[in-house]
Parts: C-alpha cells; sequence; structure tokens
C-alpha cells in the first residue's frame, strides 16, 4: 500500500515537470534536453533549505517555503541559461540544454556540502499527496489559464513560425526565456517535491536519461497538449511497474520491452497519443490549443 | 631551464598523447554520427549502441581464439549489419513523421540496445582479451605503449579510406549528392534509401571499430558503454561542424586533448563536464562548428 502511495506521489511530480517541459518544448517549440538539470537544482535547493536551516516551523509550511525557493532557483538557473541558449534553433538548443543540464549534475556532484556523488541523505518527508496534488491542480491551473492568454498566444506563436511572430511584433526572446524560466521554475518545484517524498538525492536521480523520459512523456501524450502531457507523465511513470508484475520473466525484461513499446508507439502514431487535442470538461465545446 | 619545468613538459606531453589517442575513438564514433546526420537530418542516439556492438562482437571473436586483424574486420562488418536492419526495421517508416519522432525512436532504440545488452550478455563488465601482448616504448621520460599507436594508426587508416571512399568513389558521389538534396538526387536516379542504408552501414562500421579498439586500450567491455562515448562523440561532430566529415576527426581530437589536459592538471571529477562547457562556448560563440559556414535564415 505505501508502495502504491509512492507511485501516485511520483505520477503527481512526473506531471508536474511534464508540463513544465510541455511548456517550453510543446507550446513555445523551443527543443530542450536539459530538463533534468533544473529537476536537479529544485531537489538540492529545497532539501538543503529544509535540511540546513531546521526552522521551528510546521513542516507544511517549511515545504511551501522549499517550494517557492526551488522554483525561483530553478527559475534563475532558467534565465542564466536561456538568456545565451536561445539564440540557437532546434538541434542545437537541443544539445546546449543537454549539455547544460549535464554541467549541473556534475556541479552537484562536485559539492561535498549537499554529499557529492554519494547523495544527499536525511531530507525530513515534509511533502505528501495532499501537497503534490495540490501543485499538481496549481500547475494545470496556471498553464490552461495562461495558453489563453495574451502571453501564451505570443508563445504558441512562436512555436508556429518564429519568424512571422516576429514581424508581427512579438518580442520572441523575451516570450522564449519567459517560457523557458517558468518552465525551468516548475521543474524545480518537482525537484522539492521530490527530494521531499524520496527522502533522499543522488546526481545519479538526475541524468540525461531522465531529460529524456520527461521528454517522451510529453511526446507520448501529445506535444502542446496539457492533458497529453499528464497522460504521458502516467503512462510512462507506471508502465514499468506495471510490467514488473506480470511474472519474472516479464519483470526481467521490463526494460527492454518498455523501449520496444516506445518504438511501436512512435511508428503507429507519431503525434502522440492526443495529438494537439485537449481534454475538456466542458463537452460539445472545441478547445483549441 | 629548471628540473620542475622539464617534467611538467613531460607530463603535458604524456596528456596530450592520451588525448590523441581518446581523440581518435571520438572521432571514430563521430564520424558515423556527422554522416547520418548530414544526409538525413538525424541525431542517431542509437549510435553509440552501435559501438557497443562492435566491441561485444571483437569481445567474443578474439576470446574464441581469432587474431585481432580479422576480428576488427568482422567486428566491424557486423556492427554495420546491426545498423543497416535497424535502419531498415525501424528509421525508414519513421522518416517521413517529423525530426522529434524520429530522435524518440532514435532514443528508444538506444534504451533497448542497452537493456537488451544487459540482459542478453549480462550487466557486469568483462575482461577484454590481450589479444596483443603490450610493450611499452619510453622516449625520455613519455611512454607510450603499442596499443595506442594501434589506435591511432588504424584510425588513421580508416580515415583515409573513408576520404578515398566519400571524394573518389561512384557510391561516394552519390552519398555527396544525397546529403546535398534529397529530393534531386532521387530525380537524377539515384536510390537514395539505398545510399541511406550505406550511409549508416559505413558509420556503424566505424562506431564498431572504435569499440575494438577501446576493448583492447582500455580491457573491459559493458553493455552500458556506449552511452556516455556516443554522447561524447556528438559532441565532437558538433564541435567539428555536423556533417562535416573532417569536422568530426579534428572535433574528437580537440575533445579528447582538452578532455585529458583538464584531468591531468586540474581534477579528474570535472572530466564530463569539460566536454559539454566546450560544446557550450563553441555553440554561442561560432554555432555551425569549427570548420562550418554560418547560414544566414531566409524565410
Amino acid at each position: 500500500m505505501d508502495y502504491f502511495l509512492y507511485l501516485t506521489q511520483m505520477c503527481g511530480i512526473f506531471m508536474i515537470l511534464a508540463m513544465g517541459l510541455n511548456l517550453i518544448n510543446g507550446l513555445c517549440g523551443q527543443f530542450s534536453l536539459g530538463h533534468a538539470g533544473f529537476w536537479a537544482v529544485g531537489a538540492y535547493t529545497g532539501a538543503a533549505f529544509s535540511v540546513f536551516t531546521n526552522l521551528p516551523l510546521p513542516g507544511f509550511i517549511i515545504l511551501l517555503i522549499a517550494c517557492l525557493l526551488g522554483f525561483i532557483t530553478a527559475a534563475i538557473a532558467g534565465l542564466i541559461i536561456g538568456i545565451p541558449c536561445l539564440r540557437l534553433r532546434g538541434d542545437y538548443l537541443a544539445i546546449a540544454t543537454l549539455g547544460f543540464g549535464e554541467i549541473i549534475r556534475i556541479i552537484f556532484m562536485n559539492m561535498d556540502s549537499v554529499g557529492g556523488p554519494r547523495g544527499f541523505t536525511d531530507i525530513p518527508k515534509l511533502s505528501n499527496l495532499f501537497w503534490v496534488y495540490f501543485f499538481v491542480v496549481l500547475s494545470i491551473i496556471f498553464c490552461a489559464n495562461l495558453i489563453r492568454g495574451g502571453y501564451g498566444r505570443a508563445i504558441i506563436s512562436i512555436r508556429e513560425d518564429e519568424i512571422a511572430a516576429e514581424s508581427m511584433g512579438i518580442q520572441t526572446f523575451k516570450y522564449k526565456t519567459l517560457a523557458f524560466c517558468i518552465g525551468a521554475g516548475m521543474a524545480g518545484l518537482a525537484g522539492v517535491l521530490f527530494a521531499h517524498t524520496t527522502q533522499f538525492i543522488s546526481p545519479n536521480n538526475f541524468t540525461f536519461m531522465w531529460s529524456v523520459i520527461i521528454l517522451l512523456m510529453i511526446i507520448l501524450g501529445g506535444l502542446g497538449s496539457i492533458s497529453g502531457a499528464i497522460i504521458g507523465a502516467v503512462i510512462l511513470t507506471l508502465l514499468p511497474e506495471l510490467l514488473r508484475l506480470l511474472g519474472p520473466t516479464v519483470s526481467e525484461w521490463r526494460m527492454v520491452i518498455y523501449s520496444v513499446l516506445l518504438i511501436l508507439l512512435m511508428l503507429a502514431k507519431p503525434t502522440g497519443i492526443l495529438g494537439k487535442k485537449e481534454i475538456t470538461f466542458s463537452f460539445g465545446k472545441k478547445e483549441k490549443a | 631551464m629548471s628540473e620542475e619545468f622539464v617534467f611538467f613538459l613531460y607530463d603535458i606531453a604524456t596528456y596530450l598523447l592520451n588525448g590523441i589517442t581518446q581523440g581518435s575513438i571520438y572521432a571514430l564514433i563521430a564520424l558515423g554520427y556527422t554522416m547520418v546526420y548530414g544526409i538525413i537530418k538525424l541525431i542517431n542516439f542509437a549510435h553509440g549502441e552501435f559501438y557497443m556492438i562492435g566491441a561485444f562482437i571483437g569481445f567474443y571473436l578474439i576470446t574464441s581464439g581469432m587474431p585481432f586483424v580479422p576480428a576488427l574486420l568482422i567486428a566491424m562488418i557486423g556492427s554495420g549489419l546491426v545498423a543497416v536492419l535497424i535502419e531498415w526495421i525501424v528509421y525508414r517508416p519513421i522518416r517521413s513523421a517529423g525530426r522529434i519522432s524520429a530522435l524518440i525512436t532514435a532514443l528508444g532504440t538506444s534504451l533497448f540496445f542497452q537493456y537488451a545488452g544487459q540482459r542478453v550478455l549480462g550487466a557486469d563488465p568483462k575482461a577484454f582479451p590481450q589479444a596483443i601482448k603490450v610493450k611499452t616504448y619510453q622516449i625520455g621520460e613519455i611512454y607510450i605503449t603499442n596499443t595506442q599507436i594501434i589506435i591511432f594508426v588504424s584510425t588513421i587508416l580508416l580515415m583515409i579510406f573513408l576520404w578515398w571512399l566519400v571524394n573518389k568513389t561512384k557510391i561516394g558521389k552519390a552519398m555527396r549528392a544525397t546529403s546535398f538534396d534529397m529530393k534531386a538526387a532521387q530525380l537524377m536516379g539515384i536510390n537514395t534509401n539505398q545510399i541511406i542504408s550505406f550511409t549508416f552501414f559505413v558509420g556503424a562500421a566505424f562506431a564498431g571499430a572504435a569499440g575494438v579498439l577501446v576493448g583492447l586500450y582500455y580491457n573491459t567491455v559493458e553493455p552500458m558503454m556506449g552511452m556516455i562515448p556516443g554522447l561524447k562523440a556528438f559532441v565532437a561532430a558538433v564541435l567539428g561542424g555536423i556533417g562535416i566529415i573532417p569536422g568530426a576527426v579534428i572535433g574528437g581530437l580537440v575533445l579528447g586533448i582538452a578532455e585529458n589536459l583538464v584531468v591531468g592538471l586540474w581534477v579528474s571529477t570535472y572530466r564530463d563536464a569539460i566536454a559539454f562547457a566546450i560544446l557550450i562556448l563553441i555553440l554561442l560563440f561560432k554555432p555551425a562548428g569549427i570548420l562550418g559556414e554560418n547560414k544566414k535564415e531566409k524565410v
């Protein structure tokens, strides 16, 4: 039962991560492969805050402050990385962000005050199901409203055609940086929740492979769709665990099956499960993202 | 010159030598990356896995008693054939679906080989047999082993072969035409599918050769060995200018030397960071790479 609870929380954390990357990659069209780096920044900031300051406050207030700090530091990291990198396009941006993600991880690996390669231990268990899903709901509301507003329209126009957007008077660089910062900040928030759920983080939790898996989540669900990001996060978090339940043989081969399923899905439906569509609760009204 | 300074120079020379050895390996892998990217604009993340497959084929052949040179050649052909098969089954159907889908498929393929390798071949590192007895030569205070010389010589031979293949043969001409403009090449009667398969074959064969040479140099092989060298070879390809064949060689050597100098003169824990730091600096100041030309985007 504890394990089930843990998985549910992990689903929530990955939903926030996927929504953050969806903002950068799906809506703004900027291909980032360094999302795990921002996740790490948030996780380490939040954990360092709650471990080192040790304030005599109720747990949830410490968690909320940690979340705020995690969001802000990751967003600042996004700003520092975004300003030079967002001049690049396509594949080049992808590898620059990949590089930064790895550099962030290696820096944490060399920081002895937060455990270095041994990992950061004894983080208090402050996060729980309620707070994780509180922030999931907050993120959904935020993203959905962002898309409908002027900022969101500007961000989407960059995805559709950057040159056309610029000639319509949209300051593309400003909006790209904004989307990148918010996306990074959301990853930071997810990091704080992650650190306070697992109570242990190490630089190996935040390798390039995780950036890829988060990217897979949003592509699987449908790039640019919030509900797609959520579905993708749930599927990719639960799939390896479900395969584990299907007997010892399947369990041993589960990562192989996982990758084959992924390739098959891409071959069968390259735009993802939902495409750019959204699942909404107002039936009959077609939402256009 | 003081004695300390002389020793410092010897140290530098040793790091340079190690850097050139490692750089040759990166260059061999980067060639495949750059050729595939040049033709179908796909970052083939599974390329590091062809290197792993080559290393394992070499491992099994040499363990069973085959001499080094035929084992190297068979490993090259073997990993080339795997690449052709993967291209045919996976990449060809996805080619029209857009670049992000293709990229994800490549990542999926890479994951597949890593995990399948762990299941089939065993996750533990295996000791690569000593196919050639290691001899160490000494020049002043600089030590050089015969494996280093073998790596360097085979890299140069392979690169001369590639240069000849691309520039002097008919199929090389077709490769250049396909990478320049695929549709036009098709209209001129070039079977572009065949050319793409062939490019995959050559690229993966070079990566396979790099795998065997690395096995010889570091004496171990394992299923996850392709990941980090794969990423770094990609960095090397971008460094030199992606899509440009001599660029991959220069990028590989620069990366190998820079890494070894940093490890020798500063700290070894920042070894991997330095590759990415160089990458980012290059991208920011010369995004097209050392040999590339900057193109202005037109509407």
